[in-house]
């Protein structure tokens, strides 16, 4: 049966995790996929090209403009009926929304797999990644939401997807948008990147995060990541959290400074191809990931790093 | 305004979970367990709501085994005012600790409901959606502000790109993310008064809730082991190493 993926996506395209939630779904068979959102025929577009994908449904409507998850469920429910198994990536949205549909459909949701096994069972992280569990599910419908750093993105290019329009369900009203404060950035998304600088409790303020993190990660092409306790000091925004709770990532390379390395961060990022960790506590449980470990003092060893890329 | 919270017996959060040798699931045998953190969260919130003056009475509700009434307990000493324990042996999944929630949250005449984002031993995050769903209730999940006024709940929510602010209509489903608030720790004479605050404990059937399984766990194994590498001694060498050993960079 066919699997319907439900994309996120801005003005720039579809998200790169989204291209991860594909790839899960076509190992199943056919993906259909969803654009739900207000002007979004740029985004129809783009998922029309999308690998693997051969039909893409739109749904225009102002009450999807936020994805507000009330809308988004009942629109995805009542698209439901002509599919197997619906996905998303375990994005915030993926998050929100998803388990709201598996109710409305008495499903037990499958939270953040990280691998298909067969259409009725899946492996996922449980314990902060300490375990991996495989499930088998006997509802009639499956609702999963896809950890995309496990699976390659399908290319955003090649194929070419029927789009159809589709009615909107309608909206109860009993949530709306205010608003948003976006953290601005020209450097790559945490999920969609290759390399990753990230900062811990050890740079002790948010200016050194601007002063010694930033320039190397620019002249890495990499984003900028924190562990809790950055995040929690106020050093930088929430959408910095690498961790069970945060983002979830495995770049090509991943440089944890200052950062002790707790069950919690090392959740989010021990899946990094290459981990370099620098610390000037030589026992940091971070040095047991670390294919590289650097121990000294960060406030040295940066300003040394950013002259030597 | 009466707040029904969740709390959720779990694997303490620093302990280093160890798989069974069967692989039937994780050892869980004389391991300390405590109230999930993003619960204790949920519960900070409510309390704050009722010194405020806008709840009236904290009701918290956990779903487990009879030793959850211990962490029903420690809502209690942290300043929720009664107790329900759904009893049982079965590790119930989200969606039906979510049809429990919602028949309590009825009984109850809730009109919020506060639950951490997620359990740190499941990783699901689903309940707190799924109870929303059920009730036809609207949703404020992974919440780090809560405002409550004039019939609705404005809730600042951490979303992948930052914050994004929604206005819910009350009675609505709120979860807790990290930095909602910093969860007080109880006194010891809130211990002791906790000690005499009611819990009231019923039965899955009890609610008319089906609470039988519907994922089957096949195998519970360890994630591949990362080894441990090398120190290197300065900056020199580790972009050397990153440039031709490594070649990432």
């Amino acid at each position: 049966m066919t699997s319907l993926v439900v994309l996120d996506f801005d003005a720039t395209g579809i998200k790169q995790p989204s291209r991860s939630a594909v790839a899960a779904a076509a190992k199943l068979g056919e993906v259909h996929a969803l654009v739900a959102g207000s002007g979004v025929g740029v985004a129809a577009e783009a998922a029309a090209k999308i690998s693997g994908v051969s039909k893409v449904l739109v749904a225009d409507d102002a009450a999807y403009a936020h994805t507000l998850a009330e809308p988004t469920a009942a629109l995805i429910v009542s698209l439901a009926g002509n599919y197997g198994h619906i996905f998303q990536a375990a994005t915030a949205s993926g998050k929100n929304v998803l388990p709201r549909v598996a109710a409305l459909l008495d499903v037990q949701p499958i939270s953040d797999i990280s691998g298909v096994v067969d259409a009725d069972s899946f492996v996922r992280p449980i314990y902060a990644g300490n375990a991996l569990a495989t499930v088998k599910s006997s509802d009639a419908k499956k609702i999963i939401t896809v950890r995309a750093s496990s699976f390659d993105p399908v290319p955003a290019e090649g194929g070419s997807a029927a789009i159809e329009s589709v009615c909107a369900a309608g909206t109860d009203g009993k949530s709306s948008y205010v608003g948003s404060e976006l953290s601005k950035s020209e450097r790559p998304e945490l999920t969609a990147a290759k390399i990753i600088v990230s900062g811990g409790r050890g740079m002790q303020n948010g200016e050194n995060f601007t002063k010694l993190i930033e320039p190397i990660a620019d002249k890495l092409g990499a984003a900028v990541g924190a562990s809790r306790a950055a995040v929690d000091a106020g050093f930088v925004p929430n959408d910095y959290q690498v961790g069970q709770t945060g983002k979830i990532v495995a770049p090509e390379l991943y440089i944890a400074v200052g950062i002790s390395g707790a069950i919690q961060h090392l959740a989010g990022m021990k899946d990094s191809k290459v981990i370099v960790a620098i610390n000037k506590d030589e026992d940091a449980p971070i040095f047991q990931v670390a294919d590289y470990g650097l121990v000294g003092d960060l406030f040295n060893i940066l300003p040394e790093l950013e002259k030597a890329l | 305004m009466k707040i029904v919270i969740a709390v959720k017996r779990v694997v303490d959060y620093n302990v280093k979970v160890r798989v069974k040798s069967d692989k039937s699931g994780v050892e869980t045998a004389g391991v300390k367990m405590s109230m999930n953190p993003f619960d204790e969260i949920a519960v900070e919130e409510a309390v704050r709501l009722k010194e405020k003056g806008i709840a009236t009475e904290i009701v918290a509700v956990s779903v487990g085994v009879t030793q959850a009434q211990e962490t029903i307990r420690t809502a209690l000493a942290m300043g929720a005012d009664r107790g329900i324990l759904v009893e049982t042996e079965i590790a119930v999944e989200p969606l039906a600790v979510a049809k429990l929630l919602k028949a309590l949250a009825e009984k109850e005449g809730a009109e919020l409901v506060i639950l951490g984002k997620q359990a740190i031993d499941d990783d699901m995050n689903a309940t707190g959606q799924m109870l929303a769903a059920l009730l036809g209730w609207p949703q404020g999940t992974f919440a780090s502000k809560v405002e409550i006024a004039d019939g609705a709940a404005t809730v600042t929510r951490e979303v992948d790109g930052g914050l994004e602010t929604v206005k819910l209509a009350l009675p609505a489903v709120v979860t807790a993310d990290l930095r909602l608030n910093e969860p007080r720790y109880a006194s010891l004479p809130n211990i002791m008064k906790a000690r005499k605050k009611t819990i009231d404990v019923v039965k899955p059937a009890d609610l008319g809730v089906d609470v039988t399984p519907r994922l089957t766990v096949i195998n519970v194994s360890e994630p591949p082991s990362r080894k441990a590498g090398i120190k290197v001694p300065d900056v020199a060498t580790l972009v050397e190493k990153l440039r031709n050993e490594a070649k990432v960079i």
